[in-house]
């Protein structure tokens, strides 16, 4: 039997050197590969959306804020809601390649561990996203809240916070997915670390989310918020080796 | 210059000695059948030479390089224990997955070609938890064999196999060898691995027992190089 033609492929220093050019290939097929496979089984993506739109609805009738009340609420409910549907997401994206082995193929394939943690990243921020944004049209409909004022900042700072949430945990992610306890110790690990991240985007998104723009004296937020995510992703990318290979 | 060059290499899980003082050099285009009891330690041996762990202490160069190094994980193909597929992605999926990110140039044509290889274009739009064991295993050697790798790992290849996975692995592995290819496998299928061996390694409790050329008395009596260099020796 002989290869099928078209298989061979170049020599192999070129295929070695077109797969390091490749970074950003690799990771953005790793993430089609995640949300393809989410989106057929949805099995992260439900339970992360039926328990942001269930705590939300719950608080609202529980509790029939005020706008004032959900003045001072708002950023903190939202980013609660948003960490912990994060979670559901975040365990599920390293322990979808345990069963038949297949993070060890990925480990095994021509990619750097930091290609495979950015395409996972990737695809765990757009999925957190998109839950994010059904929450926050739940949140406008029964907290009469008008964030569409203030739509492209709030949507700067949702994007900026998610991405605190997913570069961390997704880390952890890898970190954790051989243990035994990993959806107890994911959030453990991730949410201490998060803390400055949090309460950044918390701030933020008090007075977008009830379409107030945001004054100059919270810059200072903004400014956290975009140095924890370039410290957190450098440093994730680079010990991406050592999470994964040991 | 070698497939494989291993010197001193140690691999604890805490204080337990996995493997001890492991070394040797597989020249190109040998066929290694890598033998020895449950826990002797094949597959912390093949994981350590994938780049799928590291050694505890040691060198190990895998086509001169460092096993982590992606110009020789790019020449590299590995079957372990699992199958490595997706099972929500289809056929097709789960091979162009693989042959992007091992950079074939056409990928999607190189997947249906092996499709057809292996039996599977009639399935090649069906997802793999559809499957029956004997499609999930002849894809999954498609997967390992997909970039022609010039160096493969096979942890336990024959275990499990239907017939036609075994007729499949066999023919793709005398190919291998025919083109010069160098294969390491592990197995307990004595008599498979020796027929297509050309050198043996023996690995009693972590040790190096045995490495040599596959010698006349292999081939009769399988079982003579666990008599002869086991424990029971």
């Amino acid at each position: 039997m002989t290869a099928p033609a078209g298989t061979q492929p170049d020599t192999a220093p070129r295929v070695a050197a077109r797969a390091r050019r490749g970074f950003l290939r690799s990771a953005l097929t790793i993430a089609a590969k995640d949300l393809r496979a989410e989106l057929r089984t949805k099995e992260a993506l439900n339970a992360s959306l039926a328990f942001s739109v269930v705590i939300l609805l719950l608080f609202s009738f529980a509790f029939d804020p005020t706008v004032e009340e959900t003045r001072a609420l708002a950023g903190g409910l939202l980013w609660l809601v948003f960490a912990f549907a994060g979670a559901l997401i975040l365990n599920r994206s390293f322990a979808r390649e345990l069963p038949n082995d297949c993070l060890d193929a990925l480990i095994a394939a021509p990619i750097s561990a930091s290609a495979l943690y950015l395409g996972k990243a990737l695809a765990n921020w757009l999925l957190l996203m998109a839950v994010e944004a059904v929450s926050l049209a739940v949140f406008g409909v029964f907290y009469n809240a008008p964030w569409t004022r203030q739509w492209w900042p709030l949507a700067g700072v949702v994007a900026l916070g998610t991405w605190a949430l997913t570069v961390v945990g997704t880390l952890f992610s890898a970190l954790t997915v051989n243990l035994r306890l990993r959806e107890l110790m994911l959030p453990l690990l991730v949410y201490p670390v998060l803390i400055p991240a949090l309460l950044a985007a918390i701030q933020l998104c008090g007075p977008l989310a009830l379409g107030e723009p945001l004054a100059s004296d919270m810059m200072v937020w903004v400014r956290l918020l975009v140095g924890f995510d370039l410290i957190f992703t450098v440093l994730a990318l680079m010990l991406a080796e050592t999470a994964l290979v040991g | 210059m070698n497939a494989l060059d291993l010197d001193d290499v140690w691999k604890f899980y805490g204080d337990f000695p996995a493997l001890r003082q492991i070394g040797f050099q597989v020249p190109e285009g040998v066929c290694l059948a890598l033998l020895g009891r449950n826990g002797a330690g094949k597959t912390t041996l093949l994981r350590i030479v994938s780049g799928l762990m590291r050694a505890s202490r040691g060198a190990v160069r895998v086509l001169g390089a460092d096993p982590r190094d992606g110009a020789a994980r790019a020449r590299i193909g590995v079957l372990g224990h699992g199958l490595a597929l997706y099972d929500e992605l289809s056929a097709l999926e789960n091979l162009t997955l693989f042959a992007r990110l091992y950079g074939l140039n056409d990928a999607r044509g190189a997947a249906g070609r092996w499709l057809e290889r292996i039996g599977l274009a009639i399935s090649a739009t069906g997802l793999v938890r559809e499957f029956s064991r004997g499609m999930r295993q002849r894809l999954a050697l498609a997967r390992a064999f997909l970039h022609e790798p010039d160096l493969l790992f096979l942890d336990e290849p024959f275990t499990a196999l239907d017939d036609r996975a075994v007729a499949t692995l066999q023919e793709l592995l005398r190919q291998a060898v025919r083109d010069g290819r160098t294969v390491v496998l592990s197995t307990h299928q004595l008599r498979e691995a020796l027929e297509l061996a050309t050198h043996v390694a023996l690995l009693v409790r972590g040790r190096l027992a045995y490495f040599g050329p596959r010698t006349a008395e292999m081939l009769e009596d399988p079982s003579w190089l666990y008599r002869r260099y086991g424990e029971a020796a």
